[in-house]
């Protein structure tokens, strides 16, 4: 049973991207097929957080307009087989998208992966409604921060109304994913806590990121943080959030809570 | 900054999370006509349930949005012989 998943979030910058690269990399690690397919039109960026910048000859217009065939448009990782990246077109024409060649591509895909892993544009128009339209379940990306919150809260409602699962009257699934998250900030009332976020958009967690360099560090490579061997907190958490996005039930943990008195003494100095 | 407000530093979470509460009680009635729509979905379904069981295949459920307008067909189909289960239990409360 293969399972599409839309990567979401509304507001930019908060971490679609990179989450779709580190989740789709910890899925493929336990040995799932997991495709990850940039629906970025004119911007894409999963090709290069992924390190496969400079093997792109087709890209998902390509495949949905019919003029590739989708194994030549999908670029396997060189690091982990079961993992692809079906890259998005640098061309401005955002309409060169349809419906019609999406779901072709999605239904393609279905039939070769266990995982789908689509990487949502920021915002709420064509490209988002397209990347969400025929997912199963989706991860809303959402930093403790109000305008972050705010748009997560717009594309829940989307998401429970602009996709073909909600047109059909099933349920969409739509799971938490907290990133850039300080819980030494959060402790001292700086920061929205998990609770907050929790309380104010009412869906189930499915991971809390920590705020991390390792982040950027494994950007600038192209290696995402659960590709490269990197023991941080930051890759721990993406890869107990792959483990839940599977159906294990793993116990969550508030990254970095479990500060010294001592250090949390002079993190408030230092703030 | 004096020494009173580092003592007092409250943090100013409680304020974001307020202020988020009261804009989206808000946005989630004007925005969301959809949200509304599945409100209205979930809440009918529940009411009939509450008079007649239902079985859930029986229920033909179809939501769209075309412009500024919203729709929402629900058809279920009730076989007659719970309405007229229901009818006689109706009467029989009615005449004690």
């Amino acid at each position: 049973m293969s399972k599409v998943v839309v990567v979401t979030s509304g507001k930019g910058g908060v971490g679609k991207t990179t989450s779709t690269a580190s989740i789709g990399a910890a899925l493929a690690k336990s040995g799932k097929r997991v495709c990850v397919v940039d629906f970025d039109v004119g911007l894409r960026n999963l090709d290069l957080v992924m390190g496969a910048e400079r093997r792109v000859v087709y890209d998902l217009i390509n495949v949905a307009q019919g003029d590739a065939k989708l194994p030549q448009a999908l670029i396997r990782d060189k690091r982990i087989d079961t993992l692809s990246l079906l890259a998005a077109s640098q061309t401005r024409d955002k309409d060169a998208l349809t419906e019609e060649g999406v779901k072709r591509v999605v239904e393609e895909l279905r039939g070769m992966f266990d995982f789908i892993l689509c990487d949502s544009p920021a915002g709420i128009e064509r490209g988002a409604l397209l990347a969400m339209r025929f997912a199963d379940e989706a991860i809303v990306v959402t930093n403790p921060e109000v305008s972050s919150v705010r748009d997560s809260d717009r594309i829940i409602g989307l998401l429970d109304s602009k996709t073909l699962r909600a047109e059909q009257g099933q349920r969409m699934d739509k799971q938490l994913l907290l990133t850039r998250f300080d819980a030494a900030r959060a402790s001292r009332g700086e920061m929205l806590s998990v609770a907050d976020v929790l309380d104010i958009l009412s869906i189930p967690l499915l991971g809390i990121i920590p705020e991390s360099e390792d982040i950027l560090r494994a950007s600038n490579l192209g290696a995402p943080i659960t590709m490269n061997g990197s023991t941080s907190q930051a890759s721990r958490s993406y890869e107990d959030a792959a483990r839940r996005l599977v159906g294990e039930a793993v116990p969550m943990v508030v990254p970095g809570e479990k500060k010294s008195l001592f250090n949390r003494i002079l993190g408030r100095r230092a703030a | 900054m004096n020494l009173f407000s580092l003592f007092k530093s409250r943090g100013t979470a409680p304020v974001a999370r307020e202020r988020l509460q009261i804009l989206l009680a808000h946005e989630r009635v004007t925005l969301g006509p959809a949200n509304l729509i599945a409100m209205l979905r979930d809440e009918i379904l529940a009411t009939i349930a509450k008079h007649v069981e239902i079985a859930p295949e029986a229920v033909k459920i179809k939501m769209g949005q075309e412009g500024s307008i919203s729709t929402l067909e629900i058809d279920v189909e009730i076989p007659t012989e719970k309405i007229a289960k229901r009818n006689n239990a109706m009467r029989a409360t009615a005449a004690a």
